[in-house]
C-alpha cells in the first residue's frame, strides 16, 4: 500500500481505441492489486478492472488542453488511455502505477495474496490435478527401454531440470553426468514424448559444449543410448532448431552443436527458429501495426510482413512438422535442441506432440503438455513474462508464439480440438497475470522454493472447474481430420493474423454474433432433451416393448407435433 | 452454329486426368459442342468429370515424343491437366478447347441447350419483375410511380421497361433527364428504407461537359426525391479529381449551385482493368509455391484484392449511415452506373434490410440491382484470373460482390438466411453456366435473343426445395437490425473458400460446415419430438 501516492481520481476519461470520439467518464482507482476505472454516466456501473502485474508499461504523454494523457499497455495486450485532467494527479498515478506494476520480488506477486474462498484442504488438492507420471504411464512408461532416472534429485546435476525424468534403459548415471557436463546448463537429454507403437520418441536437452572440436564420449554414449532405446530404427535426428549461423556462432564461446561423425548414425539438422530478441521485437512491431488507429489494408499488410511474426511462427510450426512425420512415418526417434533447451526446445516439443498425439488436443491433454514441456522442463517463465523486475532483453513472448501454433492449427482443424479459443486466450493471461502459482519462477527448484504448491492456487484445476466455457462444441475425437497425425498446411496462406489475441479488447473488430454460443447453447439443449427422452426409456424398462410402448407414449403426448416431425 | 467443324477429334482412349484433391485416373475424353467428358474406365465406382467447355479460361499444350499434355485452367480457379495419347489427337483436342471455350455468340452456348429431365421451361422467368416489385409495396403508393416510359428501351436501352420514379415527375420529363446522363441512365429508385421512408436512387453520371450544361428536368426529378425533407445525399463512386476529370469527356457531377439542397460525398473506388488485374495477382499469389512468408504477405498486399473489399464494404457502410442513421434519401453513381453503383446500393440494402438477408431476398436483391438493372454480365465475366486473351470489359465487380457478403457472414453468422455454400455456386454460375440468368449485357438483348423463353432461370432453380436446403444457413435468425460490418484490416480476411477452393485446408472448413448442420438438424429433430 506505501506504493500507492493517489487512491482516487475523479473526472478521468478513458478514450476508445479505435475512435477517439468515444469516451467513457469515470473515476480511477488504484488498490493494492487493481486498477479500477468506474464510469460515473448513465447510471449503468461500468468498471473496468486491470491487475497490476498485467501492466506492461505506463506512459504519460505530453499534456493537452483536455488534460494529460496516460498511457497504459497491458500483457494482454489490453491498451488504456487515460486523460486525467490535473497534471498533478497525472504525475502520481503514473508514479504509483510504475511501482505497482514491477515488483522486486516474489513476494510482492498477486498469487500471494490471492485468496479466493477456498478452504486448505481444497487448495491442496487443486495442485494434485494434473499428475505427469500419469502422462508417462499412458505413454506406457516405465518400461523395458525407458527407465525414471532418480539422478536429478535435489537438482544436484541440473538445477533448471526437474527432479524426474525419463532416461534410456541403458543410460547409467556416469554417462547422464558425464553427459551433462558437456551440455549448457547440465541439461542433458532426456525423454519428452514417447510413442508406444512404434518406440520412436522425443528427447531434448540443450547445446553441446562442443566448441571446435571437444568431444564428450558419455555424451556420445547418451545419444547412442536414446537411438538403441528404438529397436525399429538404426538411426536418429539431431534437431537443431536454431538458424545454423547461430549455432556457429556459439562455437566460438565453446559450445555449438553435434558433429556428425563423432556421434554413430545421427543425421543432424538445422531449422533456422530465430532467438528471443529477435522474437521479442518482431511481436513489437506486430503489436504497433495493432495499434494504428486508423490503417489502410495496405498499412496493415506491409507492417505484419515486416514485422516477421508469422514468418516465425511458420518456422515454429514447420519445426514441429518435421519431427512429427520423424516420428509417425519414419518411426525415428528425435533430439531436439536449441541453446539452453528451454524456449525453441520446448515449443517445438510441445507443438510436434500437438501433432501427433490426439491427447494433447483435450482440455486435459494440453494442460499437461505445458504443464511438462515448459513448467516441469523449466521455460523462464518469470524472466519470459517480466513478473519481477529484471533484464529486458530476458523478456520474449516465447509462450505466446505455442499459443498461437496451436491456434493456427485450430483454425486448420475445426473438429479436432476439444478446447477453443477463449481457453487459449484465458491461459496466456494467466502466464502474465501471477494470479495463480503455477508460472512463477523460472524452474521446478525455484518454485519449491518459493513453497508455491504451499501458498498458491493452481490454475488448472480452475481452469478444469469452469471447462464448459472452453469446450469447442465442434470437437469431433472420432472424426476423419482428428485421427492421428494432423496433416497441417504451412503454405503461408494457411496463417492468419490472431486478432482474438492481439486486438482482444477491441471488440468492434470482432464478428458481431458467434456461432460457437448458438452451438453450445443448441448441444446443451440437445443433450437435456436426451437426457429426458432416455429416462423415459429407463422408467419404462429397456425392452423390446417398452420400447414401442414408449414411441407409442411420445406419440400420445405430442400427437400431431411428432407426426409432423416423422 | 455448327459445333463439329471445330470438332476434329471427338474421342480419345487412354487418357489420363489429374485434378485436385484426387488422384489421377485413366479413362476415355470426349469432347462435345458445349462439354468436356471424362469417364473413368473402372467399372466398379466409375467416376465421370462433366466440365462446360465455357468454364476453361486458358489451356497450355505441351508435347513430348508421341504424346501431350493440356493443363486447363477454369474459372472457377480449378486446375486439370490431361496427359493424352497421339500427338495429333492431342493437339485436336486442344484445338477444340480453345476454340468452343470462348465462341462469342450468345444463341449457340449451353442455356439454350441445357433441357433437364426434371426441368420444364418455366412460365415465368426470374423471381419478380419490376411490375411486381412495385405492386408489393404499398409504402411506395403515394409517393412513387411505376413508370413504363423505358418500354420499348427507347429511353435507357439498358434499363428494364418499367421504372419507379417519383409521382411529381410526368414521363416527358424523366426523358428529358434521361438525355442528361450517360447511357440514359436517369435516377430511377432502388430502395425503399421503411423505417423512415428514405431511398436510395440510382443513375449514371451526368452529362456536364466542359461547358457546364444543366438540365432543369433533371434537377427537378431529383428534387423530387427529397421532397419534404432538407437535403439529400449523392456519393459518387469517383475521387473529386475523376469526377472533375470526366467533364472534359462530356460527363460530370451535379455541382452545388444547381442541386444546392444535395450534398456529394467522393469515395474512389477501384473499376474495370484495375479490378480485374486485382483478381489476377491474387489467384497468381495463391498459387505461388515458394512457401515464403514474406513473399505471399507482399503479393497478398500488392495485388489490393482485400483494399477493394474493405473500400466497397466502407462505401456501403457510408450509404447506410446516410440512410439509416443521419435520415436522408441517397443517390448513387459513378459513370456508368452499371458497376460500382450496383456493388455499393446491393451491399447497403443487405446491411440495413432484413428481407434481403433471407435466401429468396437476397436472389430477388441480385435480381433487381444486377440482372435488371443490368450489370454487363457478358462482357465482364468473359474471363477470368487465367486468361491470356488481351483484356477488354473484363471486370470482376460481381466478385468482388460476393466476397464482401462473404465478409458480412463471416462477421454475422447468423443473420443471414444463405450460406458460403451459395456464394461460390453463384461464383462459378457468373463464369459458366448452365443457365440463362447471366447471360447478354441487358434486358434489351436478352428480350432480343429470347432468353427468358428458351432458357433455364438460375435463381428460381436455386430455390427449389433440395437446393434450397443445401443453400441455407442453418443458424440462420433473422435480425431486424442493421447489420454493420466493421471494416478494419484486421476484421477482414482472404476468402480461402473461393480463392484457395481447391486445396485440402478448405476441406476441413466444410467438413465442420457440415457438423454444424448435423448439430443444428439434430437438435431440430429433438426439439420437435
Amino acid at each position: 500500500m506505501e506504493h500507492i501516492r493517489l487512491p482516487k481520481v475523479e473526472n478521468v476519461k478513458l478514450l476508445d481505441r479505435i475512435s477517439h470520439r468515444r469516451r467513457r467518464v469515470g473515476t480511477l482507482y488504484l488498490t493494492a492489486t487493481h486498477t479500477i476505472f468506474v464510469e460515473s454516466e448513465a447510471g449503468v456501473r461500468n468498471e473496468t478492472w486491470v491487475l497490476h502485474s498485467l501492466v506492461c508499461s505506463v506512459d504519460k504523454l505530453a499534456a493537452t488542453p483536455s488534460g494529460c494523457p496516460l498511457l497504459i499497455h497491458c500483457k494482454n495486450f489490453q491498451v488504456l488511455h487515460f486523460i486525467i485532467s490535473k497534471e498533478q494527479e497525472c504525475h502520481d498515478i503514473h508514479l504509483s502505477l510504475q511501482r505497482l506494476s514491477q515488483p522486486e520480488s516474489y513476494d510482492e506477486l498477486y498469487c500471494f495474496s490471492y485468496k479466493p474462498n477456498v478452504d486448505e484442504k481444497e487448495r491442496r488438492q487443486e495442485w494434485d490435478f494434473l499428475d505427469l507420471k500419469a502422462d508417462y504411464s499412458r505413454m506406457g512408461l516405465p518400461s523395458s527401454l525407458w527407465k525414471l532416472s532418480p539422478v536429478n534429485q535435489h537438482y544436484k546435476v541440473s538445477d533448471t531440470y526437474p527432479a524426474d525424468l525419463f532416461v534410456p534403459e541403458s543410460a547409467t548415471p556416469p554417462v547422464i553426468v558425464g553427459s551433462s557436463k558437456f551440455r549448457s546448463r547440465g541439461r542433458f537429454p532426456a525423454l519428452s514424448y514417447y510413442c508406444k507403437d512404434n518406440h520412436a520418441a522425443i528427447c531434448r536437452s540443450s547445446q553441446p559444449l562442443s566448441g571446435f572440436s571437444a568431444r564428450c564420449l558419455e555424451d556420445e554414449q547418451m545419444l547412442e543410448a536414446i537411438l538403441r532405446s528404438n529397436p525399429c530404427s538404426d538411426f536418429m535426428y539431431v534437431v537443431d532448431t536454431r538458424p545454423k549461423l547461430n549455432a556457429i556462432a556459439n562455437r566460438a564461446a565453446g559450445k555449438g552443436y553435434e558433429n556428425e561423425d563423432n556421434y554413430s548414425n545421427i543425421k543432424f539438422q538445422f531449422v533456422g527458429i530465430e532467438n528471443i530478441h529477435v522474437m521479442r521485437n518482431s511481436q513489437q512491431k506486430m503489436l504497433e501495426v495493432c495499434e494504428l488507429r486508423s490503417p489502410s489494408m495496405s498499412d496493415f499488410l506491409e507492417g505484419l510482413e515486416s514485422s516477421g511474426w508469422l514468418k516465425h511462427i511458420k518456422a515454429v510450426l514447420d519445426a514441429g512438422i518435421f519431427i512429427a512425420k520423424a516420428v509417425a512415418e519414419e518411426g525415428v526417434s528425435v533430439l531436439i535442441h536449441c541453446s539452453d533447451g528451454w524456449d525453441r526446445t520446448s515449443q517445438v516439443c510441445s507443438v510436434a506432440c500437438v501433432l501427433l498425439d490426439p491427447y494433447y488436443r483435450t482440455l486435459r491433454g494440453f494442460m499437461v503438455l505445458i504443464e511438462k514441456d515448459w513448467v516441469s522442463f523449466g521455460h523462464k517463465f518469470s524472466h519470459r513474462c517480466k513478473h519481477v523486475v529484471g533484464d529486458p532483453k530476458e523478456v520474449s513472448p516465447i509462450i505466446d508464439q505455442l499459443l498461437e501454433c496451436v491456434w493456427q492449427l485450430m483454425e486448420q482443424f475445426p473438429c479436432a480440438f476439444e478446447f477453443n479459443e477463449r481457453f487459449l486466450i484465458t491461459i496466456h493471461n494467466h502466464f502474465y497475470s501471477c494470479q495463480f502459482g503455477n508460472f512463477i519462477g523460472n524452474n521446478q527448484r525455484e518454485r519449491i522454493e518459493l513453497r508455491v504448491h504451499e501458498r498458491t492456487h493452481s490454475l488448472w484445476s480452475y481452469l478444469w472447474a469452469n471447462r464448459t466455457d472452453y469446450t469447442n462444441p465442434l470437437y469431433r475425437p472420432n472424426h476423419s481430420q482428428t485421427q492421428g497425425l494432423l496433416r497441417a498446411s504451412t503454405s503461408p496462406y494457411s496463417f492468419k493474423f490472431w486478432k482474438g489475441l492481439y486486438n482482444r479488447f477491441d471488440h468492434g473488430m470482432h464478428p458481431r454474433q458467434s456461432v460457437e454460443d448458438y452451438l453450445r447453447a443448441i448441444q446443451e439443449e440437445t443433450q437435456q432433451l436426451e437426457e429426458q427422452l432416455s429416462s423415459h426409456t429407463q422408467a419404462i424398462g429397456v425392452t423390446e416393448i417398452a420400447e414401442n410402448l414408449m414411441l407409442a407414449i411420445i406419440k400420445q403426448c405430442f400427437g400431431a407435433c411428432y407426426v409432423a416431425a416423422e | 452454329m455448327e459445333f463439329a467443324e471445330h470438332i476434329k477429334t471427338a474421342n480419345v482412349e487412354d487418357v489420363v486426368l489429374r485434378q485436385p484433391l484426387q488422384p489421377p485416373s485413366r479413362g476415355t475424353l470426349c469432347i462435345t459442342g458445349h462439354h468436356l467428358l471424362f469417364s473413368d474406365r473402372e467399372e466398379s465406382d466409375s467416376r465421370q468429370v462433366l466440365l462446360l467447355l465455357r468454364n476453361i479460361d486458358a489451356i497450355e499444350k505441351r508435347m513430348s515424343g508421341s504424346s501431350g499434355t493440356i493443363t486447363m485452367k477454369c474459372k472457377d480457379l480449378r486446375v486439370l491437366q490431361l496427359d493424352i495419347p497421339g500427338m495429333e489427337q492431342c493437339l485436336n483436342i486442344a484445338h477444340s478447347i480453345e476454340t468452343l471455350s470462348c465462341l462469342d455468340c450468345v444463341s449457340a452456348m449451353y442455356p439454350f441447350f441445357y433441357r433437364p429431365v426434371d426441368l420444364s421451361l418455366p412460365e415465368q422467368w426470374g423471381l419478380s419483375s419490376p411490375e411486381m416489385h412495385y405492386s408489393q409495396m404499398k409504402e411506395l403508393y403515394e409517393k412513387w410511380r411505376l413508370s413504363t416510359v423505358n418500354r420499348d428501351y427507347s429511353v435507357c436501352p439498358s434499363y428494364p421497361p418499367a421504372v419507379i420514379v417519383p409521382k411529381s415527375i410526368d414521363d416527358d420529363t424523366l426523358k428529358k433527364a434521361a438525355k442528361f446522363r450517360q447511357g440514359g441512365r436517369f435516377p430511377v429508385l432502388c430502395y425503399y428504407h421503411k423505417k423512415n421512408g428514405m431511398v436510395i436512387m440510382r443513375s449514371s453520371q451526368p452529362l456536364l461537359g466542359a461547358n457546364r450544361k444543366r438540365c432543369k428536368e433533371d434537377e427537378l426529378l431529383l428534387q423530387a426525391v427529397i421532397e419534404g425533407s432538407d437535403k439529400g445525399y449523392i456519393i459518387d463512386t469517383r475521387s473529386m479529381q475523376q469526377a472533375q476529370q470526366a467533364r472534359m469527356t462530356g460527363g460530370g457531377f451535379e455541382s452545388k449551385s444547381f442541386y444546392d439542397r444535395w450534398k456529394r460525398f467522393h469515395r474512389q473506388m477501384e473499376r474495370g482493368k484495375a479490378l480485374q488485374e486485382s483478381l489476377i495477382k491474387l489467384v497468381e499469389a495463391c498459387g505461388d509455391e515458394s512457401n515464403n512468408m514474406d513473399r505471399w504477405l507482399s503479393k497478398l498486399e500488392n495485388s489490393k484484392w482485400l483494399s477493394h473489399v474493405q473500400n466497397a464494404l466502407s462505401t456501403a457502410g457510408l450509404l447506410v449511415e446516410c440512410v439509416e442513421r443521419d435520415g436522408h434519401s441517397v443517390l448513387v453513381h459513378g459513370s456508368e452506373g452499371t458497376d460500382c453503383s450496383l456493388l455499393i446500393s446491393t451491399l447497403a440494402q443487405l446491411i440495413m434490410d432484413p428481407c434481403c438477408r433471407t435466401m429468396e431476398g437476397f436472389l430477388g436483391l441480385l435480381e433487381r440491382e444486377w440482372i435488371q438493372a443490368r450489370h454487363p454480365f457478358q462482357q465482364r465475366c468473359a474471363h477470368s484470373a487465367y486468361s491470356h486473351a488481351r483484356l477488354q470489359q473484363e471486370s470482376p465487380v460481381f466478385l468482388l460482390l460476393l466476397d464482401c457478403v462473404w465478409q458480412l457472414w463471416r462477421q454475422f453468422p447468423l443473420a443471414l438466411g444463405f450460406s458460403e455454400a451459395l456464394l461460390l455456386r453463384l461464383a462459378t454460375e457468373v463464369y459458366a453456366s448452365d443457365y440463362g440468368t447471366f447471360l447478354c449485357n441487358s434486358d434489351q438483348e436478352r428480350c432480343a435473343l429470347e432468353v427468358k423463353e428458351r432458357t433455364h432461370c438460375l435463381f428460381r432453380a436455386l430455390l427449389r426445395p433440395t437446393e434450397r436446403d443445401y443453400y441455407s444457413n442453418p443458424l440462420y435468425e433473422r435480425t431486424e437490425l442493421a447489420i454493420w460490418p466493421s471494416v478494419h484490416p484486421q476484421s477482414l480476411q482472404l476468402w480461402k473458400g473461393y480463392f484457395l477452393r481447391w486445396t485440402q485446408q478448405v476441406r476441413h472448413l466444410e467438413e465442420a460446415q457440415e457438423e454444424i448442420r448435423n448439430m443444428v438438424i439434430e437438435w431440430g429433430k429433438l426439439a420437435r419430438s
